[in-house]
């Protein structure tokens, strides 16, 4: 990928090979964000396709205060979230359930550890199981449908923190540009989905536990 | 004087300032004592460290080559009007 600065004054000349470029390059992940977001493969590959329409309409007046990525993500994931909201039935619903998802509760059960007069309080009374074969299992059909129902069920803004820092390799730095948010708040986003993702393994790869 | 001694439902709500290495260096210093002596929170940590190799290695999907053939297409007719 050649730098950004290469980039846009390849996409303002018109050039098709650094379209091409780019639309190869970042695709996956601008489509992979915006399935988080749409009911179907189908309506996420238009997200997509309106996104490059809406890069090329707005590459003049792109200022490179931001890599020019992160600046594609942001104008996907604004119109991964409208087609989202316009596809979706129960909007009251689902505002209200997400309207607390930066929150402050604890990530672990707070019944998995000993209470005050436990013999060592804020220790683990039910410790995190031990994983049965987790090299073998972890890459198997059943641990990525797991994650995938796991990933879904994040708030959007934990699920869209979580799929750029651990599924894409986004750094933490992009996370907040995108997002718009603080680095502070971007890490909170992150350990309360990557908590809630281990969570669904531990239930599956429970030692004792499945088949 | 030594700060008081971490529990693991601190240390749980810590792992990602540690995997990220966000903290000041005393309280990373609290967190490896604690560490060293619970080998839950090693689990629990070794299972966030297996959990985050297993994202990063998840597959992600090409466009369609209809909808990119589409797309090169609307990017030749912005080509001509510019």
């Amino acid at each position: 990928m050649r730098p950004d600065d290469q980039l846009v004054v390849a996409l303002r000349r018109a050039d098709e090979s650094a379209f091409a470029e780019i639309v190869d390059g970042w695709s996956p992940a601008l489509l992979r964000l915006a399935r988080a977001h749409v009911p179907s493969r189908e309506v996420a590959e238009e997200v997509v396709q309106e996104t490059w329409v809406a890069v090329l309409a707005g590459i003049d007046r792109f200022e490179g205060r931001s890599s020019l990525r992160s600046w594609v993500v942001g104008i996907l994931l604004n119109k991964a979230r409208t087609q989202g909201r316009r596809e979706r039935r129960t909007i009251p619903f689902a505002s209200l359930r997400h309207r607390h998802e930066e929150g402050d509760g604890p990530v672990v059960d707070e019944d998995r550890f000993q209470g005050r007069d436990g013999e060592r309080p804020g220790w683990w009374a039910s410790p995190p199981a031990r994983w049965a074969d987790p090299e073998e299992r972890l890459d198997a059909s059943e641990a990525r449908a797991a994650i995938t129902a796991a990933i879904a069920a994040l708030p959007p803004r934990q699920r869209d923190v979580l799929l750029m820092r651990d599924l894409l390799g986004f750094s933490a730095q992009e996370a907040c540009t995108v997002l718009s948010t603080s680095e502070g708040n971007q890490r909170v986003l992150l350990h309360r989905a990557r908590a809630k993702v281990r969570a669904a393994l531990e239930e599956l790869l429970a030692a004792g536990g499945g088949t | 004087m030594t700060a008081a001694e971490l529990t693991c439902r601190d240390f749980v709500e810590l792992a990602t300032d540690y995997l990220e290495d966000r903290m000041a260096a005393e309280e990373r210093a609290r967190l490896e004592r604690h560490l060293a002596v619970c080998k839950d929170c090693r689990t629990y940590l070794d299972q966030m460290r297996q959990t985050l190799a297993t994202l990063g290695r998840l597959s992600l999907e090409d466009l369609s080559p209809a909808a990119r053939e589409e797309l090169m297409a609307v990017f030749r007719a912005w080509r001509a009007q510019r």
